[in-house]
């Protein structure tokens, strides 16, 4: 299987703070580290591989050069291969715009790595909070999408993914070409050995600026590119409860759910 | 026991003039203060219980025990293994714990005082924020420094930094007659007549009450990694051991543990960290190694040609926990052993042997060789840097009494045969009452003699901590 792992390098910190001007994340002085649910996405990789020894690992990364200390941590835990994306045309870039850049950085890597079976996600970054980026980049390669991942298991022709839900765990079936975001299974990506965390440390990281795509909207990108404008931001609300309607088929369950709603002056 | 007197009304209320409010008798005492974490031992009220606050307050109810011939036991945070601070013969005790002020930092002398009831977690934080570290590091986080000194703790670091005693500088105590005196002082050298400090260092409240400790600190070490090594079993982990060192390895840690014990702590901290398998293999033991220095770039050359060692000496694989929480996670499960241990176990005895770091393989090769011929669960695991063992005897289902016979029989055992490794019976965790007998087998007579006379000097009445070290009722 060839998968590729799309990491984020986050500072390591619950206080976030925003620029007042650009809108957008201040990162100096606070530490920085690979976001923890793509740790969990690149250890679900490794756990393919473990069962499947032809299994390639590739991680990729957006964000400036200190960025590739977070691909270095990476392969020293599990990956073959690291690539960096990273322009200052690419700076400001909103949840739309970045995944419009990892859609063309994908297809760039594709042409030296092959076609990846799967590619994986966190599910969300620490920082920004949005979730929408694996989802955003699944819409622009056309792929079907899980989230809420905690396992990955390779089965033929796919992936047999076991998601996290509200009341109980899902298995879903997917097929490859496809995306994949991992929420925290119940257990803790692996320890780098030595000899990996060593040649870690000498890896050569490939890097991809906005020249290397050949096709790129550069109307699309940065800053200026980004539709999405951040007026404030907070914690939403849990919802809870929610009612279960279980019938015969889901004709009858969608007839069910409209008498529902009906009775209670909704519709 | 006959030689002490009960404490009187009269009494009681001298000690309530001497700390006002806080005289505490009868069923109002604290039932913590009649045990420490190995009610094995025994468990015993005292009459009654002070929480105290200050040396000359301290001077003045000792003054009154003294001439009442009243038993005294001091205890802080009582996380002791062995019984220390059990006030086996009554009277009173008294608690250090709300003497808890970091008094203050000397760093042109890199020196810091304390009250005795700071605990050893406080300071090592507090420390570290004045760009410090106080190296000791004992399992228990809790115990507090006076207990730290009383016993002369050891704990993980001791293999690079040594034990609590190189640490103290200078001491504050209050004599069994309730005068207050002062030992040592905040210098790096002395050769300035018998070392008093390094006498209440390690004597377990039997030769007067610590109420000031002056301490040394190290400037924080900028950069540190740890190292997880599985080995197939113990006797190739153990065996590692005085490589490492011959290899000219300095570790600021190193720890060796079987699987067992590890599962145990990883289901009680609900986490787990450690690999079981390498490639196929079963892991069987452990090593844990922490090496400091001065920036990451040392380390990644002491790091990769430690791994070359380990690697050409049976080890599985080597690990790298290379970011704090990444440290914090794997240490985590090596500190909770005890607490894992004691959660899945009703009666259990322990010993904390110390052996020659050549010697830790044969000697958990004996182990190995005679747990069988017991009805009891043997748990083991240790200070593999200074070949400091503990080892524990677990179990649930037998007759108490039973337990406590062939307890006895295999500790006598284990205590012989540190001996004959050329090893001491107690590394760090002391003697109190629950080593006493073996003390005095393996010291012999003339040694137990000396120590018997310098508790006399100190102590001619026999009131502080009575039953414990070298002092058999």
């Amino acid at each position: 299987m060839n998968i590729l792992v799309c990491v984020k390098q986050v500072p390591d910190t619950a206080e976030i703070k925003i620029d007042p001007v650009t809108n957008t994340l201040i990162r100096d002085g606070v530490p920085s580290i690979v976001n923890p649910f793509d740790g969990y996405a690149l250890e679900a990789a490794a756990r393919i591989r473990d069962e499947n020894l032809k299994t390639q690992i590739v991680v990729m990364s957006m964000g400036p050069e200190q960025a590739g200390n977070a691909l270095r941590e990476c392969l020293a835990i599990a990956a073959d291969k690291a690539y960096l994306i990273s322009d200052r045309c690419f700076g400001g870039s909103d949840t739309l715009a970045t995944s419009y850049i990892l859609m063309n950085a994908i297809k760039k890597i594709e042409e030296s790595e092959g076609k990846f079976d799967a590619v994986f996600c966190g599910k969300q970054a620490i920082d920004g909070d949005t979730a929408q980026v694996g989802p955003e980049i699944a819409e622009q390669l056309g792929y079907p999408q899980v989230t809420y991942a905690l396992t990955a298991k390779e089965e033929e022709g796919g992936l047999e993914i076991l998601c996290e839900a509200e009341d109980e765990n899902h298995v879903v079936g997917v097929k490859t070409p496809c995306l994949v975001t991992f929420t925290k299974p119940d257990f803790e990506p692996r320890f780098p050995t030595v000899k990996r965390k060593m040649a870690a440390k000498k890896a050569e990281i490939a890097k991809l600026t906005a020249e290397d795509f050949k096709d790129i909207d550069l109307s699309r990108i940065g800053l200026k590119g980004s539709p999405t404008k951040v007026k404030k931001t907070f914690v939403p609300e849990q919802k809870k409860g929610g009612i279960r309607i279980e019938e015969e088929s889901g004709e009858a369950a969608g007839r069910k759910l409209c008498e529902m709603l009906s009775a209670a002056h909704i519709i | 026991m006959g030689e002490y007197n009960v404490i009187t009304p009269e009494i009681i209320a001298e000690l309530e003039k001497a700390a006002p409010g806080r005289v505490v008798t009868g069923g109002d005492i604290n039932p913590d203060y009649a045990r420490d974490e190995m009610p094995a031992y025994g468990v015993h009220m005292p009459e009654a219980s002070i929480d105290v606050l200050s040396t000359e307050e301290i001077a003045g109810i000792v003054k009154i025990c003294y001439e009442n011939n009243i038993p005294v036991t001091t205890r802080g945070a009582g996380t002791g293994l062995v019984g220390g601070c059990t006030p086996i013969c009554g009277g009173v005790v008294l608690c250090t714990m709300r003497m808890n002020k970091i008094l203050g930092y000397d760093l042109e002398n890199m020196a810091v005082t304390v009250q005795p009831g700071v605990l050893l977690q406080q300071l090592a934080e507090d420390a570290m924020e004045h760009g410090c570290m106080y190296p000791p590091d004992p399992g228990e986080k809790l115990a507090t420094l006076g207990g730290n000194v009383a016993t002369n703790a050891g704990g993980m670091r001791a293999v690079k930094y040594g034990c609590t005693r190189d640490y103290v500088r200078a001491l504050t105590v209050v004599l069994p007659t309730g005068e207050i005196t002062r030992f040592g002082a905040t210098v790096s050298k002395t050769s300035s007549g018998y070392s008093m400090t390094n006498l209440i260092c390690g004597s377990e409240g039997t030769l007067g009450i610590i109420t000031e400790i002056t301490l040394r600190l190290i400037p924080a070490p900028k950069a540190a990694v740890s190292l997880m090594v599985p080995f197939e079993n113990l006797h190739a982990c153990t065996a590692m051991v005085p490589k490492m060192f011959m290899s000219g390895f300095k570790p600021q840690a190193l720890e060796f543990f079987e699987k067992e014990i590890l599962v145990s702590s990883e289901k009680f901290l609900g986490k787990q960290t450690f690999p079981r398998q390498v490639e196929g293999t079963e892991a069987g033991a452990y090593l844990l190694i922490t090496f400091d220095g001065d920036s990451e770039e040392e380390l990644d050359v002491i790091v990769e040609k430690a791994a070359e060692v380990f690697l050409e000496n049976e080890a599985l694989d080597v690990l790298i926990a290379d970011t704090p929480p990444k440290m914090k996670d794997i240490w985590a499960a090596r500190s909770s052993f005890l607490e894992g241990i004691e959660e899945q176990t009703k009666m259990l005895d322990e010993c904390d042997v110390v052996v020659p770091v050549n010697r830790i393989a044969d000697y958990v090769d004996y182990i190995a060789g005679i747990k069988s011929n017991y009805d009891f669960q043997v748990q083991y695991f240790g200070h593999a840097g200074d070949g400091n063992l503990h080892i524990y005897t677990c179990s649930n289902d037998m007759d108490p009494e039973e337990f406590g016979k062939q307890a006895d029989e295999f500790m006598s055992l284990l205590y012989s045969k540190a001996m004959e490794l050329g090893g001491q019976i107690s590394g760090e965790h002391g003697i109190g009452m629950g080593k006493v007998k073996y003390l005095e087998e393996a010291m012999g007579e003339v040694a137990i003699r000396l120590m018997k006379g310098i508790k006399d000097v100190f102590d001619p009445k026999n009131i502080l901590n009575p039953g414990k070290v070298c002092d058999r009722l």
